[in-house]
């Protein structure tokens, strides 16, 4: 009985801080506990681990909530263990409709294995574990207390105060007493709870949050929490392009492998193979404006992309302001040289008035060879070349060398065109132009690039 | 249920708790630990197949092989790889025998169906011959159907999953949950003994979540200084005391450094073996940069510890200086 619940509990409180748990893993949970009881907590938490961790990453999660949540079962089970066995049954068939124990007694038996269970009692008819912000914290321990019957223990209490006797007064300031002691420990215990179900539901409420959040109105702690998210969302999406696909070429024939394959039946071609022909493999040739408006969004592309190495590894990076700059040296590193990387373009590459036309035909001069008709060239910048000519030539002819040419624009279409931007006569040279404020976009476009290699 | 689970009980008895599991391995040569003797633990009681993450060389295939040693039952391996099919990992029918024995059988044709009266007669006799020629004499097993035909279980080991095609991996459900496969011409095959599986993946891709939940996990990371030097001890006869600890200590310190590939267990035992057959005794700068190339596979790896090489080569010295002289004592380089 217990068994089912505590493991239940515990797989709710899993799948709040987004480790997927089905049915079927659940069961099995149940069953290893079973086999290996509660005695051994190392045991059990590899047990469990085994069965209801799938990933590093829900390992991290699991081994976090395994401490919180069995920390806490623990005082409970030891109260099971002992002489309460009948009543701790009694209270988990009956619930909320148990009639809670007489708060005064209850404060001041100072039995703390019963004051935990009545906490949990009252955690759990109130609802407590569908706590999810941590400002919910005070709202659910009032509601234990009531649930408690605090609210019996208040009447008595102001009863007591009216006599205006000394008894009354001292037995007045014992309930005072008391009603701080439980309140401090019902928020105490729905604390640890919002630890347990509600601290991961909080991170991907931020998370989404920020994934939507405009790029130029975050603030230096927002940048901080960005980088796991976008190392996530990256992960996310070279798990859905990782599978190099084939595509059969059914009605040729492969004579060769189908000779190969039976020449063990005499040429008798039992197994017949049809040439395949393989799918491209994305290279991509990314040009960055890092002029002062444009820096903090290639920032974001160029570590999303970096994330996807293993699947993309034919990343050419160039970085331009007055003049063009292979940067791509600096990128290869660990992701913790990140940051310096980024430091080395700006210093690289950083310097001079944004001229558009210039790095293309530096681009020309120096790189023309990349790009080929599997190169996709991403271009981030916000198209303003200081009213330099635009070299629509060459970017047409790039467009032409290569397979599509997809433009990242951090302005509003509003502005495009706008003062000396120059992005409407860009535009129509384009496979696609998208507006990049959000971190979502930026996955998006990164998504519909790599389909077209799938 | 409990009629297999019992079967498995007796077959696998040897598995009855993590402590046996981790005693058995050790009688291999395998050092285990908590999370992998649990996990194989569970994985005979639960009937339930393990997948076992974790880079390259940290003994995920080498938990399989050493699990068939211990267990004295044959290890049935299937390595995965892209446009993996049924055939090269079910069965597969011995084209060739069949037809071989239709050409032995053509001359005495007319004997057989020489006194056929009618035309249904005859093909009556003709399709009891189809049945001979799809029957087990002619079909050549590949290791998911050895693995469910051998008598007294086995350990299958299904590596590098990951490398396989999707739809291979959605045909493994039913191999892995039921423990049985299907020949059409022959109708489904149960395994009467179902074996301990085990599944490794190095994380080219992401795994299909149902064949995660169909299995347990287990990752196995770097081991920590104290399984290192044990395993290095059991795979590495005779090697000193000094240089065990030196080697292990230095090697624990390099997977801290920012580097392409950290080396592994493998490459630890690797370098155990030659500095034995260089008879060294114990670690010095000059010896550790000849052979960097033994625990390092990438040039710029090399390079970027190179400076370093030094300092962290007079630490691991003097982690076992530590253990016999007083600490200050100055390490020799």
């Amino acid at each position: 009985m217990s068994a089912e619940r505590t493991v239940t509990d515990f797989v709710r409180a899993l799948r709040s801080a987004d480790v997927n748990v089905s049915t079927a893993e659940t069961l099995d949970a149940v069953r290893a506990v079973r086999l290996v009881g509660y005695d051994d907590r190392g045991l059990l938490k590899t047990s469990l681990r085994s069965v209801l961790a799938k990933s590093e990453r829900e390992n991290e999660s699991y081994d976090r909530l395994f401490e919180l949540f069995f920390s806490r079962k623990k005082s409970e089970r030891e109260n099971e263990a002992g002489s309460s066995d009948d009543k701790s049954e009694a209270d988990d068939t009956s619930e909320a409709g148990a009639p809670p124990a007489d708060f005064m007694e209850l404060a001041q038996s100072g039995n703390e294995t019963e004051i935990e269970m009545a906490m949990e009692q009252a955690g759990n008819a109130v609802g407590l574990q569908d706590i999810r912000f941590s400002t919910q914290v005070s709202y659910f321990a009032q509601k234990m207390l009531k649930e408690m019957g605090v609210e019996k223990m208040e009447s008595e209490l102001l009863k007591r105060l009216q006599e205006h006797t000394p008894d009354g007064d001292e037995a007045a300031d014992e309930m005072i007493n008391a009603r701080k002691q439980m309140t401090m420990r019902a928020i105490e215990y729905a604390k640890r709870q919002f630890d347990v179900f509600g601290a991961g539901a909080t991170q991907q409420f931020r998370e989404e949050y920020l994934a939507e959040k405009r790029i130029n109105e975050m603030d230096r702690s927002d940048m901080e929490r960005m980088k796991p998210l976008v190392e996530k969302l990256a992960k996310r999406l070279a798990s859905k392009h990782s599978r190099r696909k084939r595509k059969k070429n059914r009605g040729q024939l492969d004579i060769r492998r189908t000779l190969r394959a039976n020449a063990g039946r005499d040429g008798v071609p039992f197994d017949v193979h049809w040439r395949q022909t393989k799918k491209d493999r994305p290279k991509l040739v990314l040009i960055c404006d890092v002029s002062n408006s444009v820096a903090r969004y290639v920032r974001f592309l160029l570590l999303f992309l970096y994330c996807l190495k293993d699947v993309v590894p034919d990343i050419y990076t160039y970085a331009f302001s007055a003049r063009l700059k292979d940067v791509g040296k600096h990128l290869d590193t660990s992701l913790d040289g990140f940051e310096d990387a980024m430091q080395k373009i700006m210093t690289e590459a950083g310097w001079g008035s944004t001229d558009y036309g210039q790095a293309f035909s530096d681009l020309k001069v120096d790189h023309w060879s990349q790009i080929d008709r599997r190169t996709t060239i991403i271009v981030l910048g916000d198209a303003r070349s200081n009213n330099g000519d635009p070299r629509l030539d060459l970017f047409e002819e790039a467009v032409s060398r290569a397979k599509r040419i997809v433009w990242l624009n951090p302005e509003g279409r509003a502005l495009w065109g706008t003062g000396d931007s120059e992005m409407l006569r860009y535009q129509p040279h384009c496979s696609t132009v998208t507006h990049l404020a959000t971190l979502k976009q930026l996955e998006r476009a990164i998504d519909d690039v790599l389909m077209h290699y799938s | 249920m409990n009629n297999s689970s019992d079967l498995i009980a007796e077959h696998y008895s040897a598995l009855s708790s993590p402590e046996a599991v981790t005693s058995g391995l050790a009688s291999v040569g395998y050092i285990s630990n908590d999370d992998i003797s649990t996990a194989v633990f569970l994985a005979v009681q639960l009937r339930k197949p393990v997948l076992i993450e974790g880079p390259a060389g940290v003994g995920k295939t080498d938990l399989a092989q050493s699990l068939s040693r211990y267990l004295d039952v044959p290890l049935e391996r299937l390595q995965c790889y892209e446009g993996l099919d049924e055939s090269k990992s079910l069965y597969e029918w011995k084209y060739g025998k069949q037809l071989l024995y239709t050409q032995i059988l053509k001359d005495r044709l007319n004997e057989v169906v020489g006194e056929a009266g009618s035309v249904s007669d005859l093909t009556d006799r003709l399709s009891s011959f189809e049945d001979l020629f799809f029957s087990h004499q002619f079909l050549e097993p590949r290791p998911l159907l050895r693995a469910m035909e051998q008598p007294a279980g086995s350990v299958l080991l299904i590596d590098e999953i990951d490398k396989s095609d999707e739809e291979f991996e959605a045909f493994l459900l039913e191999v892995l949950s039921d423990y049985q496969v299907t020949v059409p011409e022959l109708g489904t095959i149960r395994a009467n003994v179902p074996p301990v599986v085990i599944l490794t993946s190095n994380n080219v891709r992401d795994l299909g979540d149902a064949l995660k939940r169909r299995c347990l996990h287990l990752f196995i990371g770097f081991p920590d200084a104290q399984r290192e030097r044990e395993i290095v001890k059991a795979r590495v006869e005779g090697i000193s005391e000094d240089l065990l600890t030196q080697l292990v200590a230095f090697v624990q310190n390099i997977r801290e450094q920012d580097l392409r590939k950290r080396p592994s267990i493998s490459e630890t035992v690797d370098w155990a073996r030659t500095l034995m057959l260089l008879h060294a005794d114990s670690l010095n700068e000059d010896l550790v940069r000849r052979t960097l190339n033994v625990i390092l596979k990438y040039e710029s790896d090399i390079d970027s510890v190179s400076n370093s090489i030094g300092s962290m080569a007079r630490k691991a010295a003097s982690a076992s200086e530590g253990k016999r002289l007083p600490s200050g004592y100055p390490s020799f380089t």
